[in-house]
Order: structure tokens, then C-alpha cells, then sequence
């Protein structure tokens, strides 16, 4: 753990959050949040129902403006940006929606192409990456599909090829195992583990103890809109945190033994994991 | 660019394909509307040719001279006239001149002028105006000086005609005004619904990263689609009505009026400029319009 530490120390910072509050009116969105998340980390933001993850990860987007702080980004703020700044800012960034926000009407080849048809990207570079895209997600020979074709597992994993195909620099997901079951949850966080290996920083919020116990990322915990507790290796217990008012409902579909158990396997399978047990 | 120029057009083909029944209907009511707005552009066209056909004979003032003026006073008169801002030339016209004028007029008749003993014309200074709109005030001026017997002008046709060719003018432009805005209007309603049917998609797509631009295209190309086919229907349907028009009663009207109807071809020519770039701007604008909501929105 020690040495994970102090090789991260040496990457550069790729967000910072200071002192950040936002309000909706009345309602605590986040309060005084500073947070720093260094390029190649993997960090779960967890807490429970209401606590502002969500706000956490719009006012990164920017698809919420602040009304205190600063948000660093790779060396920009974002909370100054101009609105004709934000399209390319969100570029930059990968973002995996709860509902995996597919387009029904599109392929799966096309999903993918969308996001690089965006950012104007030529035809013979879109005909080339998307099936490297596919492939890496597991999702190879089934192009020619529509979303409501694939299974649950498989469509999470397409809104994952279509958030890192433009190699952002940050991959966010917002709660991408939440109705998944654990056996499919595994994959995902294999998936996301993988991809942040390639270098590439991601942020996940997750209701799920089990998930983050599992992995032992670092873990930033957030009530009531403030970070309560941040630490690497961290794991979650809800009970812990002191939340009476939280809602774990879905982290039923997980049962933490069957979650470590599938986990296991895998690693010593794959054998990419150098991770001490 | 030209890639995306095509995805877009291809996009908007697929779009109108989608809700056939109600794209037609828009078509039918902006194609409806512009050939009504076309009927009030012939009539202002024609209306506004009138008018400056009016002026151009009217925009004159005729200052006679009494017999006992001489030339000297005349010329001091002209120059008065010359400093005045709103008369554009002063000629003088001598009664000989005059005289041989009015021969020329008469043609082959000339020759029952020579039999005058003497010639009745008075001296005059022509006056030619900037506007006719300054008639009034260059004739109580001119009325004024010493050494004018009469001024010819004929001020009540002149004021009524202006006064009812302007009324004409602002009632069609106001009509004109008001149909594209209902047809922005119509073109917008369209356009709305095939942006309410991929709300999600552009959600998406601006969570993404797309510019507003990039998502606007296929609508823009959807609405300037459609607002081109209704210009260039009514606008077909419009020029045949003027062809029929001027070939029935161009020349009783001209024998009415004594100004003709504006010629076909050139008014075939501006209808079709002016139709086009008015079915792509409702187009475009009603489309703009149509999604201002959607893309405000961060
Ligand atoms: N648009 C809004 N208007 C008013 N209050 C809001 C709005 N969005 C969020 N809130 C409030 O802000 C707080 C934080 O909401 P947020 O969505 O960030 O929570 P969350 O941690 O993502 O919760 P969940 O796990 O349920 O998604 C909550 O109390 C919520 O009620
Ligand atoms: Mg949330």
C-alpha cells in the first residue's frame, strides 16, 4: 500500500476541488469540498442516497455551475470556463451513466462511432478504432445489434467503449453496477480496472460496500455533501460512516461473498493483477 | 466538413421520413402562407413601380413667369431656386422654347400652332425636385417671390396617389411580415416535435462533448428542407398566376393606369431569388428557434 502511495505522489494532479458548494436553493448539494485526484488513480466516491455524489460529478462536467470554490482540471478552472469551452472539456473526459444512456435506434458499431463522429474524427479512423473499442469490451462480432439486443452486462459494457473511445484522460461512471448482478458487476469493475491500467484516471461513484471492499481503491466517503473520510486502500461500510437516513437498497443485488468469491477466480485466471491478496 | 454537410442532409431526409403525415401537413400550411405572402409581394411590387412612376412625372414644378419679368430677374430667381436643398435642377424654358415643345408634341398637328398670332406660353423655370414630398413647401415658396404669375402643379392627385400607394405599401408589408412569422412559427412546431422525439439522444450528445452546432445540423437541414419545398411551390405557383396575369390584362392596365404592370421577366427573375432565400431563412430560423430550449440548457 506504502509503495502504491508514493508512486502515485508522482503523477501530476488532474483534478482539484477547492472548497467547492453547491446549493440548490435551499438543499445542500456539496458543501466546502477540496479534494486532489492525481492522473492514473482509481477512486470510488461512495455515501448514500443524497449525499452529492451526483453533484460532485455535474459541476466536474460543468453541467452544473458552482456558487463557491474552484475546480482545477489538468491546468484549467473549470468553474470559469465559457459555454462555448464546455463541449471540448467534456471530451476530454469519459462518462458512463447509471442508465448507460444508449441510443435505442443506433447499432452498437454506431454508439461508438457517434462519440468520435462528435468530435469530428475521420470516417477511416472511425472504421478502424470502433471494433478495437468493441473488442477490448468484449463485445466483438456483435456491431450489427441494437441495444435492446444485448444483455444488461453487454449494454454497460458498450457505454463503456463509447466513454473511452476518444482516450479521455478521466473516466467517470456513475454507479455502472447498479443494476447489475454481481457475476456482471465483476466484469464491469475488471473492465474498468483494465482500462485504468492503460493509464487512464477514473473516478466511480458507487453505493456498493461490497465493490469497493473488493477492490481496495482509494475511497473518498461523502454525506450530506461533505468528504467525511478519504483514504487509499479504503473500504466502505455504510453503517460505519454513521447515516442513519441511507439507502442501500441496491446493494442487495450484491452478495459480498459470491462478489469476492467470482473476484478471485478471475484474478488468479487472468493473472494480470498484481495486486497482494 | 463536407462528410458531416452530407450526414446531416441524410439525417434530415430520415427524419422527414419518420413523421410523413405531420411534415406534410406543415408543408401544405407554410406552402399555403408563402403563396398568400407572394400575392401581397406581386401587389407591392407592382404598387411600389406605380408609385415611383407617379413621382417621376409628378416630382416637377412648373414656376410661370409673368410677361413683364425679365430675363435678368429670372436668373436671379433660378438661382434662388438653386440654393434650395430639395430641388434637384432648374431649367429655364423660354416661351419659344415652349412653343416649339408643344409642336413636337402635336405631331403631325404641328401646323395649327403656326396659325396663332401670337404665342400664349408663358416664360417658365422648371423646377425637377429631389422628392415630390417637398412640393408643397418649394411652391408656397416660390409663390412667394415677385415676378410669378402661376405655378403648374398638381398637388391633390399627386398627394392623394402617394397617400394611397404608401397606405397600400404598408398594409402589404405588415400582411408580409406577419405571414413569416407565422410560418417561422409552423416551420418551428415541426422541427419541435422530431426534437422532442431524440430529447434523449441530445442529452446524450451534449453530456458528450457535441456542440451545439453539431447537434443543431440535422434540424437546420430538416427545416431549411422544408421551408425550401414550400418556396419553391408557391413560388412556381406564384409566377404562373403573374404570367397569367400580365398576358390577360397587362395592356388594359396600362391604358388605365398609364404606367405598366412590372415586367414579367424580371419579376420572375426577383420572385425566384426572393423565394428561395425566404424558404431557407424561415427554414433555418424556425429551426433555430424550435431547439433555443434544448441547448440553452448546460
Ligand atoms: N435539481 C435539484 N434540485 C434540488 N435539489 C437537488 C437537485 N438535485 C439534487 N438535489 C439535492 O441535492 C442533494 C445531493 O443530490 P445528489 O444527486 O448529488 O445525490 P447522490 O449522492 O447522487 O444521490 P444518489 O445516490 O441517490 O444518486 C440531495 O439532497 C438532493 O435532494
Ligand atoms: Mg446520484
Amino acid at each position: 500500500m506504502a509503495e502504491e502511495t508514493t508512486e502515485k505522489k508522482k503523477n501530476r494532479l488532474i483534478i482539484e476541488f477547492k472548497n467547492v458548494t453547491k446549493m440548490y436553493g435551499d438543499n445542500v448539494g456539496v458543501e466546502d469540498v477540496s479534494v486532489k485526484i492525481r492522473e492514473g488513480e482509481f477512486v470510488f466516491l461512495v455515501g448514500p442516497s443524497g449525499a452529492g455524489k451526483s453533484t460532485f460529478i455535474k459541476v466536474l462536467l460543468k453541467m452544473l455551475d458552482v456558487d463557491k470554490g474552484h475546480i482545477y482540471y489538468v491546468d484549467y478552472d473549470v468553474t470559469q470556463l465559457q459555454n462555448y469551452e464546455i463541449p471540448h472539456h467534456r471530451r476530454s473526459m469519459g462518462i458512463v451513466f447509471q442508465d448507460f444512456s444508449l441510443l435505442p435506434k443506433k447499432t452498437v458499431f454506431e454508439n461508438v462511432a457517434f462519440a468520435m463522429e462528435i468530435v469530428q474524427m475521420p470516417r477511416k479512423a472511425i472504421r478502424r478504432q470502433v471494433p478495437a473499442m468493441l473488442d477490448l469490451v468484449g463485445l466483438k462480432g456483435q456491431e450489427t445489434k441494437y441495444p435492446n439486443e444485448l444483455s444488461i452486462g453487454e449494454q454497460q459494457r458498450l457505454a463503456i467503449a463509447r466513454a473511452i473511445v476518444n482516450n479521455p484522460h478521466v473516466l467517470i461512471a456513475d454507479e455502472p453496477t447498479g443494476n447489475l448482478d454481481p457475476e456482471t458487476g465483476w466484469e464491469i469493475m475488471r473492465l474498468l480496472e483494465q482500462i485504468n491500467r492503460r493509464g487512464t484516471t477514473i473516478l466511480m461513484v458507487t453505493h456498493s460496500p461490497d465493490i469497493v471492499n473488493a477492490m481496495e481503491k482509494r475511497v473518498i466517503a461523502i454525506r450530506d455533501g461533505r468528504i467525511v473520510r478519504d483514504e487509499l486502500g479504503g473500504q466502505y461500510h455504510p453503517e460505519e460512516d454513521d447515516d442513519p437516513d441511507g439507502d442501500y437498497s441496491d446493494h442487495e443485488l450484491f452478495n459480498l461473498k459470491n462478489f469476492e468469491k467470482a473476484y478471485r477466480e478471475r484474478k488468479i485466471k487472468g493473472g494480470a493483477d498484481s495486486r497482494k491478496e | 466538413m463536407n462528410n458531416k454537410l452530407f450526414q446531416s442532409i441524410r439525417q434530415a431526409i430520415r427524419q422527414i421520413g419518420r413523421n410523413r403525415a405531420m411534415v406534410f401537413a406543415s408543408l401544405f400550411s407554410i406552402t399555403a402562407i408563402l403563396l398568400i405572402l407572394g400575392l401581397f409581394l406581386l401587389l407591392l411590387v407592382n404598387v411600389n413601380n406605380m408609385s415611383q412612376g407617379v413621382k417621376s412625372t409628378f416630382d416637377q414644378v412648373q414656376v410661370n413667369l409673368k410677361d413683364t419679368t425679365t430675363r435678368d430677374e429670372a436668373s436671379a430667381m433660378m438661382e434662388q431656386f438653386e440654393a434650395m436643398e430639395e430641388i434637384e435642377s432648374v431649367v429655364y424654358q423660354s416661351k419659344e422654347t415652349a412653343l416649339a415643345n408643344w409642336k413636337h408634341k402635336w405631331g403631325d398637328n404641328a401646323d395649327l400652332l403656326d396659325r396663332l398670332p401670337t404665342n400664349p406660353l408663358p416664360n417658365a423655370i422648371i423646377l425637377k425636385l429631389v422628392d415630390v414630398k417637398y412640393a408643397k413647401d418649394v411652391v408656397e415658396r416660390a409663390r412667394a417671390m415677385a415676378g410669378v404669375e402661376k405655378i403648374a402643379y398638381s398637388q391633390d392627385t399627386v398627394d392623394k396617389l402617394i397617400s394611397i400607394t404608401n397606405g397600400i405599401q404598408i398594409v402589404a408589408l405588415v400582411l408580409i411580415a406577419f405571414l413569416l412569422v407565422v410560418s417561422v412559427i409552423v416551420v418551428s412546431n415541426t422541427i419541435k416535435l422530431t426534437v422532442l422525439s431524440r430529447e434523449r439522444e441530445i442529452t446524450i450528445m451534449k453530456y458528450i462533448g457535441a456542440t451545439n452546432w453539431y447537434i443543431r445540423g440535422p434540424f437546420l437541414m430538416e427545416g431549411i428542407f422544408l421551408g425550401l419545398i414550400a418556396a419553391i411551390i408557391s413560388g412556381v405557383l406564384v409566377s404562373l398566376l403573374y404570367h397569367y396575369i400580365v398576358t390577360s390584362f397587362g395592356l388594359d392596365f396600362m391604358l388605365i393606369m398609364s404606367t405598366g404592370l412590372v415586367r414579367e421577366k424580371f419579376m420572375i427573375t426577383n420572385l425566384a431569388v426572393v423565394f428561395v432565400s425566404m424558404g431557407i431563412s424561415i427554414g433555418a430560423v424556425g429551426s433555430i428557434i424550435s431547439m433555443r430550449r434544448f441547448l440553452d440548457t448546460k
